[in-house]
């Protein structure tokens, strides 16, 4: 179950752990710097710069301004593909109607402008009984359970 | 062909109940329309003039006599009784209410049909060769390597906000039946060293800027297909423009960046997903591969054809194609009757044609994105009961490829995009040549006409194109010459000023007369144009 307890009003964490005490820099600050944990990528950021440092990264979080702008998607799952393992948060326009595309890129964590109705945020994570991708997630595709 | 297994069916039903539960939002005011407007457009359901549109996918084209039969049932209980069959080898409903749309796409799913991602700015149905798995001249049938991209593109959760629309089509034959090239990406199924694999053609298409796909790879292996085209996709859901949705195709990146900058992208990104278990098992292609086994051709067939009856012997020639089995062709069912809406179809021709497929193709049919209807496995013995049925339908036109045989959008009279009606110059130019009797002089002769520059009526690619631009409040109709959408792929170049409805119907018959004139043997119109160039037409036109 989501935890709705900690951090901001909106935020909902998929993690035990507990979340990053500090805000998140910019992609530009975050490589000039040592200090930081938290990041945010921009959707014009190539997230790919993170990759030689992630083992100081606890916090990514991912902006989309726009829910229509999808690039955050790709640099959600290329950082999970690289073998980030910390906390991958969504923010900004995220709406319930695109977080179970979210979840399968590789994010963990939602702090949506506006909050999201609890019920159709359930709703949204069991719509899907199958998947055909191999993504992100731990989901079994469609194919694989075909030749099990 | 394909059939659905339990989880196909299952990811079906529950997008519709996803959409219900949109649509419900929708109207309660939970969403707003900027909010709701990709999620319906990601259920094929489109706002348009007068009302709603909702385009369901035909994957690669391909349906049988149920489904046709549930699309003239859907044409009856939602729509105004017709359906239009479109250029992506679809069909749209014109007259569709928001409240119904839901229960439009539950009575889809019984049938294994659906309308998913048929528009928005997502991978979208993925179009083949409409004569697959019959013509005589194909590698292999392309429907299992599109069936398979089908499923990896349905509802991928990296991919469904791209910069804009995403075309697929896929080929496996030398001849072109697809505009191939004219896609986002088109793949042709080839052969190496007894191996199969897929050449990748990438940043094609119409629209404003009409481009011809380069091709970026010529051999990917089949247990990569998947993998590969990922790559592409991931290169451009990064870096494809998202500043001005008219520079946003993938056509526009490739282009910007150069074919080789592009294609090193997508290489690097390739062997990078190598190990992330992107691509199905083997099987899985195995498995699909098994729908699409040969019918049961008769052996022996007689390739005798009675030509007794001249009105037959005419559709025989015209509307008939070569099939890989002896004593069969594919037949193609003409929705172009002269003066009609060009692709429209009826509840009862959709019923008629969907009992004929079952008396005579195996049950099968297909779309063409010339917005006509195959019939791909007849047998010749069975061609004059088939015609003389289709005959009495309205659905006996004999003239497959001709002037007659013409491409338009909705235009003006359906679409919010339109600068220009497309439906009355088409229903003209079919009425002025069945009158003046040039269509069986002229041969084959590809017309295309769009209502505007986004090119829905594929005027780029047209032997001849028309394109309706807005003129300061006047529709008014541009020429050009010297398309093709074939293996000999061209785009079409501007004669010149444009004309009015009634000039630009004249305009066609005065190109159509200097082909006639400067013609040699067995030559196309398109094959004049491109040896004695654009003068002569300029200046019977102009002059």
């Amino acid at each position: 179950m989501a935890d709705l307890s900690s951090g901001t009003d909106t935020l909902i964490r998929y993690r035990e752990d507990d979340p990053v005490d500090h805000a998140a820099v910019t992609v530009d600050s975050f490589l000039d710097q040592s200090s930081a944990s938290a990041v945010r990528v921009e959707p014009g950021d190539d997230a790919r710069e993170l990759i030689p440092h992630l083992e100081r990264l606890s916090l990514v979080e991912v902006n989309f301004p726009a829910f229509g702008d999808g690039r955050g998607y790709s640099s959600a799952r290329l950082l999970r593909e690289a073998g980030y393992d910390g906390e991958l948060r969504a923010v900004g326009d995220v709406l319930v109607d695109q977080v179970a595309y979210m979840r399968r890129c590789g994010f963990d964590a939602f702090d949506p402008d506006a909050p999201l109705n609890e019920d159709d945020l359930e709703a949204a994570f069991n719509r899907w009984p199958e998947v055909y991708q191999s993504a992100a997630d731990e989901r079994t595709p469609i194919w694989s359970k075909r030749h099990a | 062909m394909y059939l659905y297994d339990q989880y196909d069916q299952r990811q079906v039903d529950a997008r519709v109940e996803e959409f219900r539960d949109q649509a419900r939002r929708r109207l309660e005011g939970k969403l707003t329309e900027d909010q709701f407007k990709p999620l319906r457009l990601m259920n094929g359901l489109y706002l348009q003039l007068h009302a709603y549109m909702l385009r369901v996918a035909i994957p690669y084209g391909t349906l049988n006599s149920r489904q046709m039969h549930a699309l003239a049932d859907i044409a009856d209980r939602y729509d105004r009784g017709y359906g239009h069959f479109t250029t992506r080898q679809n069909i749209q409903y014109n007259w569709i209410k928001l409240e119904e749309a839901a229960d439009l796409l539950a009575d889809l799913a019984k049938v294994e049909m659906h309308a998913i991602q048929t528009s928005g700015n997502c991978i979208r149905n993925i179009s083949s060769d409409h004569f697959a798995g019959a013509a005589s001249d194909e590698l292999v049938d392309p429907r299992p390597y599109a069936e398979l991209l089908r499923q990896w593109s349905s509802f991928h959760p990296e991919f469904s906000y791209l910069p804009r629309k995403f075309k697929i089509a896929v080929i496996a034959s030398d001849t072109d039946r697809a505009a191939m090239r004219l896609h986002d990406i088109g793949i042709q199924i080839v052969q190496q060293d007894g191996e199969l694999g897929a050449a990748f053609y990438v940043g094609g298409g119409m629209g404003r800027t009409p481009m011809i796909a380069p091709c970026i790879k010529d051999f990917v292996p089949l247990d990569r297909l998947v993998t590969y085209a990922e790559a592409v996709l991931r290169v451009y859901n990064r870096y494809g423009r998202r500043d001005n949705k008219y520079k946003a195709r993938i056509k526009i990146l490739v282009h910007e960046m150069g074919k080789d900058e592009f294609t090193q992208a997508v290489d690097e990104e390739f062997a990078r997903m190598l190990d992330e278990g992107i691509e199905p098992p083997f099987a899985e292609l195995e498995r699909i591969r098994t729908f699409f086994e040969d019918p049961l051709f008769e052996a022996g067939a007689s390739e005798e054809i009675d030509r007794g009856d001249p009105d037959f012997a005419l559709w025989v020639d015209r509307n008939t194609v070569a099939h890989k089995a002896p004593g069969y062709v594919s037949a193609v069912i003409s929705l172009k009757p002269v003066g009609g809406i060009p692709g429209d179809a009826t509840s009862e021709q959709m019923r008629l044609m969907a009992d004929l497929a079952k008396d005579y193709s195996f049950d099968e049919l297909r779309v063409m994105h010339t917005q006509n209807i195959v019939l791909p496995h007849v047998r010749k013995a069975d061609l004059h009961a088939l015609w003389t049925a289709l005959d009495g339908a309205g659905l006996g036109a004999p003239n497959l490829d001709t002037i007659e045989d013409i491409i338009a959008c909705p235009g003006l009279d359906y679409c919010s995009l339109a600068n220009a009606r497309s439906i009355p110059v088409a229903q003209k130019i079919s009425e002025r040549f069945a009158a003046n009797g040039k269509t069986e002089a002229l041969g084959q002769l590809k017309l295309k006409i769009s209502g505007c520059i986004n090119a829905c009526g594929h005027h780029h690619a047209g032997h001849i194109g028309i394109l309706g631009v807005d003129r300061k409040g006047v529709e008014n109709y541009q020429l050009l010459l010297g398309g093709s959408e074939a293996e000999d792929v061209s785009l079409a170049k501007i004669t010149g000023p444009g004309f009015d409805e009634a000039g630009i119907v004249d305009a066609v018959e005065t190109a159509a007369d200097v082909y006639l004139r400067e013609r040699e043997d067995g030559e196309r119109f398109l094959d004049t144009y491109r040896r004695i160039g654009m003068t002569p037409f300029k200046e019977a036109l102009y002059g």
